[in-house]
């Protein structure tokens, strides 16, 4: 079934792509090559802020891969047929996402020929311990779910009950991997910003609403691109979703908020102000957060309506604004902003440098690639196999077509359709 | 190359125990010998645990700089002079730096200022410990905690673990920022993570940490176990300061304001 991703029904722009995105890959990969080389001096991480872009990346993209999860729960335990269509593009959303985030652990690693040392001594009072248990195990259930539904549909029959069962199995890990990653901060002494018991719902709430922004916004591209339709109940139903997610996850910054600074300890702010409006004379973030705050806003006077929610251009708009948003807030400054304060009560500031940027370029090239590749796949088989995914007009159309053009050229002149409509009902009147 | 030799030497170990097993089921004096009690050197005992007190008092800057200057160099530590990616087992820090905690705002600056040594805590309960996702970061039997460098991944969840700010990453490759090595300690590559270690390796063969023997009495070391330890009366009889204790790590250096 893979070959199809390659060889039918591709275009020149297709490949096009591809050929960017490889190179893009390629210089990601020299950075990666420099860094390597040259030690991680040429990252802007320092002694005080020891994890910085990469883990913050890792972080928003575990909750990408688990986002995936709000169509999968509801498909495979509530029933929601309308899902049906798309469950395979949120399995196989994660699996991209998940690579994405292994290899942004990959590139933090300092001494990366040693990595399998965490296997090799295994070491289960580590929180870091168990994200590299439960991200492969996420991600080798997406790829065999996600591939057995498609080839099941490829071949035209229903899926077995094991997929259905690792399917199942599958939600579970969905919600554990952005518990143990969120675990990996909020478990840390003196770390304020980590520190809050708050922080695995938050970042399952951000995820909820991140990873269907992302599936809707791959359903418009899929439709422009293809014509895919991904059916209006499973798009006005995510969008639903995605309003309650993302209202759950303002809420929970808004509870951050108060607790630190109803209560005024200074160590519970500190993070805060830095980010939101500067701390000490640093304030590197602040037109960044800004921007989150506007986003924010605008994502929740897009999604909470219904007049807006439905309308799918405003929709559009409104999961890139939820998307990337997300992405400022856990992706960009969570990291960085729950270390700037050092154990010695300074602000250090993080200076992001062109290696590092080229690097998280070069792995979102690997990942874009991936679903490229996937979700040309899904697009390929659904054309053959599911004809309710795509317009009917396609067949329909072309068959009056050939059939008008046959009678003009032969001369022929049928009856309007219409009459022969009237008579069929004449005939069934009486 | 390595591994040959290395299994070279595993392979000739166990012929060489082979032999021995063998004559000792022949020759029951042997056999004594071979089975004998284990004794340990004297002077070591089991339930040690290891602490300081820092006496700043006597603890001037110059035998600060002679610390930090025979540890670093002893150890190998490379001399990184920014900020950014320097690598550090013993430094200065002022009063307000290290007891944050501590500070009022009306504090004088005979006391704010003031500099302090700071040297990792070796925590009886480690965060560092608690988040190393391989055990290259462990507390020995007497309470020290190590670093094993060679199985170090460098994934530094235990420097933001750290509230002490103990621990550095070799961001540049240490061996180019060395003057002069010390071949009786090791080196190290770039991409792991490192730190104060107690002096283990002079520990074990009955020496003290080389910043207590040069600090010259301004450091206590010794078994905070024992209480007729020196380092145990001198805790005893002063007023002393230790790190954010509200975090629970139960730090063992003992400051003396």
């Amino acid at each position: 079934m893979i070959e199809k991703a390659l060889v039918k029904r591709t275009t020149k722009s297709y490949w096009a792509w591809i050929v960017f995105l490889l190179a893009l890959i390629a210089v990601g990969f020299a950075a990666y090559i420099y860094q390597m080389t040259n030690g991680f001096a040429v990252t802007g991480m320092s002694r005080d802020i020891s994890w910085g872009m990469y883990i913050g990346h890792l972080t928003f993209f575990v909750g990408v891969a688990a986002g995936g999860v709000m169509i999968v729960l509801p498909y495979y335990l509530h029933d929601v047929h309308e899902y049906g269509r798309i469950t395979v593009v949120g399995e196989f959303l994660a699996i991209p996402a998940i690579i994405m985030a292994l290899l942004f652990v990959v590139v933090d690693i300092g001494s990366p020929m040693k990595l399998f040392n965490v296997y090799l001594y295994y070491t289960p009072h580590s929180m870091l311990c168990w994200d590299a248990t439960v991200l492969p195990i996420y991600l080798l259930l997406n790829l065999i779910v996600g591939y057995s539904v498609l080839q099941a549909e490829n071949k035209g029959v229903k899926y077995g009950k094991v997929i259905r069962g690792l399917a199942i199995f599958s939600i579970p890990f969905a919600f554990s991997i952005h518990i143990v990653t969120a675990w990996l901060y909020a478990g840390l002494p003196s770390r304020h910003y980590f520190l809050t018991a708050m922080l695995p719902a938050k970042f399952l709430a951000g995820a909820f609403a991140t990873g269907p922004s992302l599936i809707i916004l791959i359903c418009f591209a899929l439709n422009k691109l293809t014509g895919f339709d991904a059916g209006k109940k499973a798009i006005d139903r995510l969008a639903t979703t995605i309003a309650y997610a993302y209202t759950a996850t303002i809420f929970m910054v808004v509870c951050e908020f108060f607790t630190a600074f109803y209560s005024n300890v200074p160590s519970h702010k500190a993070a805060l102000q830095y980010l939101y409006a500067g701390l000490h004379g640093h304030n590197q973030f602040v037109p960044l957060m800004m921007l989150f705050v506007v986003l924010a806003v605008v994502t929740l006077l897009i999604m909470i309506p219904r007049q807006t929610r439905t309308n799918y251009k405003i929709l559009g708009f409104g999961c890139a604004t939820a998307f990337l948003s997300m992405y400022i807030e856990k992706g960009l400054t969570f990291v960085i902003g729950g270390l700037s304060e050092s154990p010695f009560g300074e602000i250090v500031d993080y200076h992001v440098t062109l290696p590092e940027v080229l690097i998280i370029v070069g792995i979102f090239a690997i990942g874009i690639l991936l679903a490229s590749i996937l979700f040309k796949l899904v697009v390929v088989v659904k054309k053959d196999m599911d004809v309710n995914a795509f317009p009917q007009e396609d067949r329909a159309g072309l068959a009056a077509r050939y059939l008008a053009e046959y009678n003009a050229a032969n001369g022929i002149v049928e009856e309007p359709k219409a009459a022969v409509e009237e008579a069929a009902e004449e005939t069934k009147a009486e | 190359m390595e591994m040959n030799r290395r299994k070279f030497l595993k392979l000739g170990t166990a012929a060489v125990a082979g032999l021995g097993a063998a004559a000792a089921v022949a020759n029951p004096a042997v056999a004594a010998a071979v089975n004998g009690s284990y004794k340990e050197a004297p002077g070591k005992r089991s339930n040690v645990t290891w602490g300081m007190v820092i006496d700043m008092n006597q603890m001037d800057e110059a035998t600060l700089s002679k610390c930090i200057e025979v540890c670093h160099k002893y150890h190998n530590v490379p001399n990184i002079d920014t900020k950014k990616d320097e690598v550090k087992w013993i430094w200065p820090e002022t009063f307000e730096h290290l007891f944050l905690d501590e500070v009022h705002e009306k504090m004088g600056e005979k006391y704010k200022g003031k500099t302090f040594m700071t040297i990792c805590n070796h925590c009886e309960e480690p965060v560092c410990v608690r988040v190393c996702p391989t055990k290259a970061t462990f507390k020995n039997a007497q309470g020290v905690v190590g670093m094993d460098m060679h199985r170090c991944i460098g994934c530094r969840n235990c420097m933001a673990a750290c509230p002490y700010g103990a621990r550095s990453f070799n961001f540049k490759n240490p061996r180019d920022y060395l003057d002069e090595i010390n071949p009786t300690y090791p080196t190290r590559m770039k991409g792991v993570v490192e730190k104060c270690n107690f002096c283990s390796e002079r520990l074990a063969v009955g020496e003290l940490p080389l910043c207590v023997e040069a600090a010259g009495g301004a450091i206590v070391f010794g078994d905070i176990n024992d209480p007729n330890s020196a380092v145990s009366k001198k805790i005893a009889e002063n007023f002393t300061l230790q790190r954010r204790t509200n975090l629970g790590t139960k730090p063992k250096v003992y400051y003396i304001v």
